[in-house]
């Protein structure tokens, strides 16, 4: 668990980026920050591995104030994935991937070896790992820069924009990808966007952000859908341009028993199967996936 | 030709006397004028200030005639006005003054995304520079070591004008005796030492910097080329 206690953040130009923000993010479920452009979510990632000080208010892991532990250490015990990998262009693949194991002196031999094994973890062929990263694709790059953020095994895996720069394709792919991770392997997944699409469908916990990382609303994807709590939070969703309100179109007739929805402006948006004239109802959550066995493990972070 | 053979090793100096003379005076300025800027200019590209001061100061130290440096290098560091160290001194003020700007856009080359990347997964500070700065600046800094490696070893000549023997003393006698064939003579292997450096330089490259030859870096190859510009 990692919990924000009355945080602000006064950039030293006067930029006050983080505004008395607190909030608790709970273990083994991904939570997203979302909101525009420089409205603080850098900053608040970065908060929690100490890149970044806070200048007021603290923040605990696991109950404990991380201003205790050394940023080098806590560094390498906590997942960092970013916008355009940041791999180490002069390094290997396999190196990139071993990187925090051999920073903390773990045999050559046992890193390389826990490198490939992460390599098969996030879907990328071995006969890589002799690449430089200048050579992979974009989206492998991504994938190397998941790998290196899972090789210490860390339980925090901090993730911003990761897929900002790949195709939409590639991009759901990679959305898939964390999804299954984060059921796999029960990670603590921060993950930062500005995309609403996908803080929807990778977050357990949405938080929606304004300016100065203030909460607008923080909740489940459905909770937020069903209530957005001001006009601000209704138009970042889309759902005051029309765009998730959906109705059953009254032109097509559609396949057998389903309805064809449109939104506000009249676009084709989706099907639904209405069997004998009924609207079908679904399970609102499909986050609610592995949550059983999740909870027979402790709730450290 | 028959002039070369009869004075290469024998003669008062011998040519070959005069190689090593030369070697010695401009062997340890591209030596040392690289390890002096490198942290010159890791400072440089991180502080502003420091940037316009340093890069101030060594243009000008740069625009000093040779033999005004040669007479305020003794005065400044107690030397003999005949040491050979102050050719030494005074060509390690010229190749630092033009390697520091190469380390000082070396270090600007590295990306700050690498640089952010490396200290959120646990770099500390001295392991950043070792292990992500410093070779990721590699390119950079070879391409401005190379350029002080040629114009050191055609500087070096100019210590036969004031009495330290280097294959300048080729130039200077042939003038006074018109004997073009020892002029040639210098120029030639002031030619060669200068090409089997360079070729030095780019193997230690090819060595050193594996990663820069399969992948190309735009930034880099840009900075480069600034690089060439500058200097010529
Ligand atoms: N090192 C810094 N010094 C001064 N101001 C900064 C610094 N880093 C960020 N800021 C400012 O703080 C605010 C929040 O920045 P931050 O990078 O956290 O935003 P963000 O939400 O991640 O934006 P983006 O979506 O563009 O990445 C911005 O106004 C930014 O200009
Ligand atoms: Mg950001």
């Amino acid at each position: 668990m990692i919990e924000f206690k009355s945080v602000s953040k006064l950039y030293p130009d006067g930029t006050r980026a983080v505004d008395d923000f607190s909030v608790i993010i709970p273990s083994r479920k991904t939570t997203v920050f979302v909101g525009s452009s420089g409205c603080g979510k850098t900053t608040l990632l970065r908060m929690i591995n100490r890149m970044v000080d806070p200048t007021s208010g603290t923040i605990e892991i696991d109950s404990r104030d991380i201003a205790q532990t050394e940023p080098v250490r806590l560094r390498r015990s906590i997942g960092y994935v970013m916008q355009n990998s940041g791999l180490l262009p002069h390094r290997k693949v396999i190196d990139n991937v071993a990187t925090v194991l051999l920073l903390t002196k773990v045999p050559k031999a046992e890193a390389y070896e826990r490198a490939l094994t992460l390599l098969d973890t996030v879907g990328l062929d071995r006969v890589l790992a002799n690449r430089y990263p200048g050579e992979l694709s974009g989206g492998q790059q991504q994938r190397v820069g998941v790998a290196r953020g899972l090789a210490a095994d860390p339980n925090i895996l901090l993730m911003d924009e990761p897929f900002g720069a790949v195709d939409p394709i590639v991009r759901t792919e990679l959305q898939a990808e964390t999804m299954r991770l984060q059921r796999e392997l029960d990670k603590t997944i921060v993950f930062v966007t500005h995309d609403i699409d996908e803080a929807f469908l990778l977050g357990d916990q949405v938080i929606i952000l304004e300016k100065g990382a203030r909460i607008a609303q923080k909740g489940t994807p459905e909770e937020i859908l069903a209530r957005p709590a001001s006009d601000f939070v209704a138009s970042f969703i889309g759902a005051e341009r029309g765009k998730r309100r959906l109705t059953v179109s009254s032109g097509v007739q559609a396949n057998g028993d389903d309805l064809v929805l449109v939104d506000a402006g009249g676009y084709a948006a989706g099907v639904i199967a209405a069997p004998d004239g009924k609207l079908a109802t679904g399970n609102a959550s499909p986050k609610s996936r592995s949550v059983s066995n999740k909870t027979s493990q402790a709730g450290d972070a | 030709m028959q002039w070369v053979w009869d004075n290469f090793f024998f003669g008062n100096p011998s040519i070959w006397q005069l190689v090593l003379d030369h070697l010695s005076l401009s062997v340890p300025p591209i030596i040392i004028g690289f390890l002096v800027s490198i942290p010159l200019g890791f400072w440089a590209s991180r502080n502003r200030v420091a940037r316009s001061v340093l890069l101030g100061i060594f243009s000008v130290l740069y625009t000093l005639p040779s033999p005004v440096l040669f007479v305020l290098v003794p005065v400044a560091f107690g030397l003999a006005i005949l040491d050979s160290k102050n050719v030494v001194v005074a060509l390690t003020v010229y190749a630092v003054a033009i390697m520091i700007r190469s380390s000082t856009d070396a270090f600007l080359s590295v990306s700050s995304d690498v640089r952010e990347s490396a200290r959120a997964v646990g770099f500390s500070a001295v392991q950043r520079f070792f292990g992500v700065e410093l070779p990721l600046a590699g390119p950079v800094l070879l391409a401005g070591v190379r350029v002080v490696s040629v114009s050191t070893v055609s500087l070096a000549t100019v210590g036969a004008f004031i009495g330290i023997p280097s294959l300048g003393n080729l130039f200077q006698d042939g003038f006074k005796s018109s004997l073009y064939i020892e002029i040639w003579t210098g120029i030639v292997l002031v030619l060669i030492i200068a090409a089997i450096f360079d070729l030095i330089l780019s193997g230690l490259g090819r060595l050193l910097l594996p990663w820069n030859r399969r992948t190309t870096r735009r930034g880099a190859s840009r900075l480069v080329a600034k690089e060439a510009v500058w200097t010529s």
